[in-house]
């Protein structure tokens, strides 16, 4: 895969996150949030870059590179899937959607899917762990964003939609972004989409719409502010 | 009955529930001036009276937590939200973050407020894009409404807030491998003493809270320490979400008192779905040992689950039915913890993947019932032995599950393998058969 240099642009970014913090060695992972957004992968030139804007050794970001699972060393499709196949996931079929998926693309764990003439877009496929996403299980992400209740069916659709180059949105959230667009929110650069998708997925909202139906509430708060009590001081 | 009491949840349904004018219509950043009014001594004082417990898993009283801040010591002080949410069946905090991320910055300012720190920090998970951008974007308007940033709101307070995303690691959930996240660093725990209040941002005074430990502030100051403890049970007040996923009719998340038991959360989302019953379950993610359908009536609060043998966790609520192998689960859960140890100690990094070969031969129906008192040992040289609770949770669901069902472990070695179908425990099961 060929890389493009890091920019100049991008080196002021790299900058502007280490100055986020008070130390600026806290900016490391999201500074390497957009080494991956730069160049679609950890590279040795990215890994050089931020030990220098941090000074500290290459080696030592080399460590926390390839301490965090995000971090890619080779690189990953334009859409990167994600089957969650951690117990409850697994038990509720994501076993078998990630056993569909590597057949269907024709790929093992953590690879990318050839790109067939005529596709747009490539995917890779990793099986990831649990993504809290529980009560919508099975669980698929696609550039970590939430794809709810999938079967092996739907998500052979949302692939093959995603390869042939059309717009495909998160059951719970956006019109779906590249991999590497995506790696630039991480590194602290919003993108504008956050005002796509619902406030909420449908279970998140089931014990919300029970207590609509049967009109429950939390207690009314008292009338006069109750905290008048501890504002003597509160030294106890 | 208990009654459901939605406080965090209550907005989600409303349109664009995420943005800074819908919380403020509904009363949202009233708080500040309240808290404002009151000495940061005070705001701690009422966050004790109330009996806010953390709600990240081990319970520590979260208004205890603020006054060991050592006020004396001239170092600045940090305030740092875990939203790492990573525990396997935990649910809460990424819906809350999605739905209300305001509360969430409200909680932080009256927290920061209170144990007078001047910057805090949001550590997400990395792997929840839409999320970060819903707390970027609050974070972003909050600093537009004059709620962030210098003098707010004219009380001569400033705060600042970084929103950091992780990068994929299970272990810096825990509170000492996240702080070593975020200075930059892979997330290996750190010996304590000395502990976070002490020594944990640069060596400065640090609180380290759930997100919904935080988000539960504002109301707390809003409608006092009285109306929060009215929720819940003696020693686990106030209200808690609880996640139901798995083999429930209904999965999603369900905002009660604390203290309200299995049975009625079931009931309410129309039980174990249809034509099957319940196995076993977690209740507190999967590092909270199983309990079985004798234990639907436990109260689901600390002592409640405490005493029940397990522990109340996050209320990860992961249901499965009949259908499902407890040795494949497991075998999964373990692998899991195998992959995320950070090989830090020898107990953990060892033992795991020992529990994982055992289990795997077990789950192939080899071995004999000899080797159960073995993985039963290998439990006991992680447990208490491991320098961080992720060693401690590995165990739980392996030796609970031989407590409860040491039977289907022996099955599995007279069945020559697992005796279950795995495709009659996913969620499209007797689908294609009725279509
Ligand atoms: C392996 C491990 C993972 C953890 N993951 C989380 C997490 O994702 N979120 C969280 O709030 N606490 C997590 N914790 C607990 C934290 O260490 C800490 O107790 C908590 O953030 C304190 O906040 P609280 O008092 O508000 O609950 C984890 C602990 C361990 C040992
Ligand atoms: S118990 Fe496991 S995760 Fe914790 S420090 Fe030891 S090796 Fe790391
Ligand atoms: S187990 Fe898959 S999202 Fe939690």
């Amino acid at each position: 895969m060929s890389t493009e240099p890091i920019s100049a642009k991008t080196l002021a970014e790299l900058r502007e996150i280490a100055a986020r913090y008070p130390e600026p060695r806290s900016g490391l992972l999201p500074m390497l949030h957009l080494v991956q957004s730069a160049q679609g992968r950890i590279t040795p030139e990215g890994i050089e870059a931020c030990a220098a804007i941090l000074e500290i050794s290459a080696a030592e970001v080399s460590g926390v590179a390839t301490f965090y699972t995000m971090y890619k060393r080779h690189g990953v499709g334009d859409y990167h899937v994600g089957v969650c196949t951690n117990t409850l996931c697994a038990v509720m079929g994501g076993d078998a959607i990630f056993e569909r998926l590597k057949e269907h693309l024709e790929i093992g764990n953590d690879e990318v899917a050839v790109q067939r003439q005529g596709d747009s877009r490539t995917v890779s496929l990793e099986h990831i762990e649990c993504n809290a996403a529980c009560d919508f299980a099975p669980v698929m992400m696609v550039n970590w964003e939430f794809m709810d209740n999938q079967t092996p069916d739907s998500a052979v659709q949302v692939v093959e939609a995603l390869r042939a180059g059309h717009e495909v949105s998160s059951t719970r959230g956006p019109r779906l972004c590249t991999w590497r667009e995506a790696e630039r929110v991480l590194a602290g650069f919003p993108d504008g989409r956050v005002d796509e998708g619902p406030s909420a997925g449908p279970a998140s909202l089931a014990g919300l719409e029970i207590a609509r139906e049967r009109g429950w509430s939390a207690p009314e708060p008292p009338s006069a502010p109750a905290v008048s009590a501890a504002t003597d001081g509160g030294e106890r | 009955m208990t009654e459901l009491t939605p406080v965090l949840t209550d907005i989600w349904d409303a349109e664009q529930s995420w943005k800074l004018a819908t919380y403020a219509a509904r009363g949202g950043y009233s708080a500040l001036d309240t808290a404002f009014a009151m000495s940061p001594d005070a705001v701690i004082a009422a966050v004790k009276d109330s009996g806010l417990r953390g709600r990240g898993g081990a319970g520590f009283p979260t208004g205890m937590k603020w006054s060991f801040i050592p006020q004396d010591n001239p170092k600045p002080k940090y305030l740092v939200v875990n939203a790492d949410e990573s525990e396997p069946g935990t649910c809460k905090d990424i819906p809350l973050m999605m739905g209300n991320p305001h509360v969430l910055v409200e909680g932080v300012i009256l927290s920061s407020y209170a144990i007078r720190a001047n910057k805090a920090f949001i550590y997400i998970r990395g792997e929840v894009v839409h999320v970060i951008r819903r707390v970027q974007a609050a974070v972003a308007e909050a600093y537009a409404a004059g709620h962030l940033g210098q003098d707010i709101h004219g009380s001569g307070y400033d705060l600042d807030i970084v929103v950091h995303a992780g990068a994929g690691a299970y272990i810096c959930g825990e509170e000492t491998a996240l702080l070593e996240g975020l200075e930059g660093r892979r997330g290996q725990p750190r010996l304590r003493p000395p502990f976070p209040a002490v020594a944990g941002l640069y060596a400065s005074p640090t609180v380290i809270n759930n997100v919904e430990s935080i988000a539960s502030v504002p109301a707390i100051v809003k409608n006092g320490a009285a109306w929060f403890g009215s929720m819940g049970t003696e020693k686990s007040k106030g209200h808690g979400i609880f996640s139901l996923s798995g083999h429930v009719e209904r999965p999603g998340q369900y905002e009660a008192p604390l203290g309200i038991t299995l049975r009625e959360l079931l009931d309410l989302a129309g039980g174990v779905r249809a034509g099957h019953q319940l196995k076993f379950w977690t209740p507190g993610g999967s590092s909270t040992p199983l309990l079985t359908a004798e234990h639907l009536d436990v109260p689901l609060d600390f002592e409640g689950v405490g005493a029940a043998g397990s522990m109340l966790g996050t209320r990860a609520l992961q249901i499965f039915d009949e259908t499902v192998c407890v040795v494949r689960a497991v075998l999964r859960w373990t692998e899991f913890y195998k992959h995320e140890s950070c090989g830090k100690c020898t107990p953990c990094r060892e033992g795991t993947w020992w529990l994982v070969q055992a289990l795997t031969r077990l789950e192939n129906g080899q071995g004999t019932e000899a080797d159960l008192d073995q993985l039963l040992d290998q439990c006991d040289n992680i447990l208490g032995r491991s320098f961080c609770a992720l060693g401690d949770g590995a165990t739980s669901p392996v030796s609970s599950s031989i407590q409860h069902f040491r039977d289907e472990y022996l099955a599995h070695l007279s069945h020559g393998g697992c005796p279950f179908d795995p495709a009659k425990s996913t969620a499209w099961a007797g689908q294609e058969v009725s279509a």
